[in-house]
């Protein structure tokens, strides 16, 4: 019998280490705080920053997995990953990983200013050191302040293009800060009982369902506030806002269902399921009407 | 068996060293394009 992992990886193991699915969000985020911003750098700067941010993404997916590859194994909906699956060695998995994050931060620095590569290296290290080794096996909050790492996308975009900060591009930090909680409980109250089995607190196997389903809400507020907040501050224009308006009281609608919802069975959780989908549409949407605002409406 | 390991190992190393080319003939011409860019800015 064949035993998988004495083979070399295949090419699409090393694929899947990236999460190219959590990649693509993050890399339009990362594109609409460079393309939000007031000067844009040549083409082939600006496609190396987002280059960059993609690698850098991939660097934390793949070192997420090396360090979870024991947790994955428990949990239905990571069993089949190339490492608890056993296509792939954990050393290939770390050593990947490293020089992708590595070859990132450097690529970035010559490419774009070593500003936006100090982010770039700060969100990767938030991530892999911060969330995924300190906070997400230790406390329910892990979401909360882990979610920072997912925020500095467009704010590294934003930095790639000018060099400096400025008040958008740290209120797009905030809306995907605020995000990330309702996006990932609500994920997390149906699929509670994978996390439970791999030990892991989320909110809902520590505080319970009615409780997650509370702070999803609670964390809503906030998270439309700060969406909203470009155009009364003068940041965006009209377009922005009528979209961010609208976008924002569907998600409390949708948000306001799941508080509402008594179901502790997943597959009686609808609303649940249609809030995590919408949030992850609402992100999109969101970039996407602030990028046609700056080029359509200035 | 052994053989057919052997198969499926020079198979991966083949695709592997292709993308691994690949990659590094891309980075190339990227690293080509960024000095050419840079040069011509005033950063």
């Amino acid at each position: 019998m064949t035993n998988p992992a004495a083979l070399p990886a295949d090419w699409r193991d090393f694929l899947a280490l990236t999460k190219p699915r959590v990649m693509s969000l993050v890399v339009f985020s990362g594109l609409a705080g460079l393309l939000a911003a007031p000067a844009l750098p040549p083409l082939v700067l600006g496609f190396t920053a987002i280059l960059c941010i993609a690698l850098g993404a991939g660097a934390c997916g793949a070192l997420n997995q090396w360090y979870e590859a024991d947790l994955d194994k428990k949990m239905r909906r990571t069993a089949k990953r190339p490492l608890p699956d056993g296509r792939m060695d954990r050393q290939s998995a770390l050593h990947f990983g490293v020089g992708l994050g590595t070859f990132s931060v450097l690529l970035m620095g010559l490419a774009t200013n070593w500003l936006a590569a100090v982010l770039l290296a700060a969100s990767i290290l938030f991530y892999v050191v911060v969330y995924t080794v300190w906070l997400k096996p230790r406390t329910p909050q892990n979401i909360v302040i882990g979610g920072a790492a997912g925020a500095f996308p467009p704010l590294i975009g934003w930095v790639a293009a000018t060099g400096h900060f400025a008040a958008l591009p740290l209120l797009l930090f905030a809306i995907v800060f605020l995000w990330t909680p309702p996006h990932f409980w609500a994920l997390s109250l149906f699929v509670r009982s994978d996390y439970a089995a791999a030990g892991i607190p989320m909110l809902p196997v520590v505080a319970g369902i009615q409780a997650t389903r509370r702070q999803i809400f609670l964390y809503s507020l906030p998270m439309g506030a700060a969406a909203v907040a470009p155009w009364p501050l003068g940041l965006t224009g009209a377009l922005y806002g009528i979209a961010a308006g609208g976008l924002t009281l569907g998600f409390l609608v949708l948000a306001a269902r799941v508080l509402m919802n008594r179901a502790t069975e997943p597959k009686l959780m609808g609303p649940e399921k249609r809030l995590f989908g919408y949030s992850v549409m609402y992100l999109f949407a969101l970039f996407g009407a602030l990028v046609a605002d700056r080029w359509l409406a200035w | 068996m052994v053989r057919h390991e052997d198969e499926i190992i020079r198979k991966r190393q083949r695709e592997r060293a292709r993308i691994m080319a690949l990659l590094l003939g891309g980075f190339v011409v990227l690293m080509f394009l960024i000095t050419i860019a840079k040069t011509g800015m005033n950063w």
